[in-house]
């Protein structure tokens, strides 16, 4: 056995060398957001939330069709992901136990998770925006709505197997049948997981860009239609950015600064406020 | 024993998980109104025995009883009897209490509701009457809104038989129902058995054999899935016929 000392030496080393480490990760965390906490501040004004962005070289304008675009996308891509996802989750908690179908899924639901979201965003436009002959709206939230599947069905799964089987038996053995026993009881025990699951799923894909690049393209103007080229604020982030011009890169910070506040508040929000009744729920079980 | 006093008639009752057989051959009267207790040592099949008779086990692929479990002339184990419709007679009571995610009032009118009971006013009336047949009224009344997973664990077993006679069922089925409780809510638990016994059929599995003689008319001692001994509880505590029974019952293994 080594001496005391030697131990001791050690020990300060490891401590040291992980300790710089987690300063490392929480000094360049700090760092791009503080960046995009100042040069975002600085253009966030009434006009941002208000005005259609100005013509290049000419000042003020701001970012509202991109907002307003954001949230329909992501809305839209919601509308078809969570209830697909949650009826495929209900599939493999219930009926998928040791079914080679439900294992496929499973599977294929996984390597989804980890698919670069640019692939996705030119199959889309493979099997959409090109036979459609435009860039639309309703593209960008099928893209992203295939990046949100995967999650929402996994969480879906985990948090339905969660709940475990006597309340299932509970609620069989009063006679309950097995649809109105999962929707009104397991789906209901399994409510804050299954929104926590949504909503990180919903803050994952709001600041996609890649998907969005092959599909919804961009636009200057207010939306006409799903079916149009549509303006978002991570797109629209990136073009302003690569431009020359001085004042969009000011609109491309707010946008920054935003998407950052929103995706952050979601998964705060969500966390904090289900995570503590989950809490007070365990405590009082 | 007279033919309308038997609640539940089990002739040549076997189990089978998949190809393994855990029960052989069981076979035995339940006395209507009256508790009958089930002991023998873990995994000796009392819980699969009993799960039978609501056919909870129905719910899992591989697991198949034959036999036969007659309850009002009919016998459960035919293919064609409604599950639903049986497991509203045939209430159960599990190990850990099962509180729904709703209020207490919710969690009585579940089952009600699921008869087609929509008058609201019916509705309330029944709640409270389960509420004070399980001894928990003065308890909650003033707190019906509140989540049934607000209570303590004794109070939520309570709100589980609450819920459970709230339908009627002509026969109750405990599957070990004081075992995650401590020895103040068991006892009033066992209190509430012998309140219920009177008007419900009442069918309880238990490790404890205090428990099982406290509570119980008649015991059946099961055995690596066999029934070895059968009859009046207080028989099978100070004369059983079997070695086994008299060596289970004063402690000699289990």
């Amino acid at each position: 056995m080594k001496s005391l000392a030697a131990r001791r030496a050690a020990n300060l080393a490891v401590l040291t060398v992980s300790s710089l480490a987690a300063l490392f990760g929480i000094v360049m965390l700090a760092w791009v957001l503080g960046d995009v906490i100042v040069r975002g501040a600085a253009a966030i004004n009434w006009d941002f939330f208000t005005s259609l962005p100005a013509p290049p070289g000419m000042k003020g304008g701001g970012l509202a069709n991109a907002i307003v675009g954001t949230l329909i996308l992501t809305l839209t891509a919601a509308l078809i992901a969570v209830p697909a996802g949650i009826m495929a989750g209900i599939y493999l908690s219930e009926f998928g136990r040791g079914a080679l179908f439900a294992a496929a899924v499973r599977w294929l639901a996984d390597i989804l998770v980890s698919a670069p979201s640019i692939v996705v965003g030119v199959f889309v436009y493979l099997v959409l925006v090109r036979p459609m002959g435009n860039f639309s709206g309703l593209a960008g939230a099928v893209s992203l709505a295939i990046l949100m599947l995967p999650v929402v069905i996994r969480t879906t799964e985990e948090m339905l197997s969660l709940v475990g089987r006597e309340l299932r038996e509970a609620a069989l053995a009063l006679g309950s049948s097995y649809p109105r026993m999962m929707f009104a009881v397991i789906l209901r025990a399994a409510r804050n997981g299954l929104v926590t699951g949504v909503m990180l799923a919903v803050a994952r894909v709001a600041g996609e860009t890649a998907p969005l690049l092959f599909t919804s393209l961009n636009s200057p103007y207010w939306m006409s239609g799903i079916n149009e080229p549509m303006a978002s604020l991570t797109v629209t982030l990136f073009n302003y950015a690569m431009s020359p011009y001085d004042d969009w890169h000011s609109l491309a910070w707010g946008a920054a600064l935003l998407i950052t506040v929103s995706v952050l508040t979601v998964t705060v929000f969500t966390r904090m406020v289900l995570g503590i009744r989950a809490g007070r729920r365990q405590a009082n079980g | 024993m007279e033919e309308q006093d038997i609640a539940v008639s089990v002739r040549n009752l076997s189990f089978f998980y998949g190809a393994t057989q855990v029960l052989f051959d069981n076979s035995l009267d339940i006395r209507r109104n009256r508790v009958t207790a089930f002991i023998g040592p873990s995994g000796c099949g009392k819980s699969t025995h009993i799960r039978c008779y609501n056919r909870m086990f129905s719910l899992y692929k591989g697991q198949r009883a034959t036999g036969e479990i007659i309850i009002d002339g009919a016998n459960v184990l035919d293919p064609s009897t409604c599950e639903l419709e049986l497991r509203r007679r045939v209430g159960m009571i599990f190990q850990k209490p099962t509180p729904f995610p709703m209020s207490l009032f919710d969690n009585i009118a579940y089952g009600l509701r699921i008869q087609g009971i929509k008058n609201r006013s019916e509705i309330e009336a029944r709640v409270e009457r389960a509420l004070r047949g399980a001894a928990l009224w003065d308890e909650v009344r003033d707190a019906l809104h509140k989540p049934g997973t607000a209570l303590s664990g004794g109070q939520q077993q309570r709100l589980c038989i609450a819920r459970a006679i709230a339908v009627e069922p002509e026969l109750i089925l405990m599957d070990e129902p004081c075992s995650a409780l401590d020895p103040i809510a068991t006892a009033r638990v066992e209190e509430l058995i012998e309140e219920l016994k009177g008007r419900y059929t009442i069918v309880i599995v238990t490790h404890n054999m205090q428990q099982a003689a406290r509570v119980s008319d008649y015991t059946a001692f099961m055995y690596m899935g066999r029934l070895v001994e059968f009859g009046a509880t207080a028989d099978i505590f100070t004369n059983p016929a079997k070695k086994e029974t008299e060596d289970y019952i004063t402690g000699r293994f289990g």
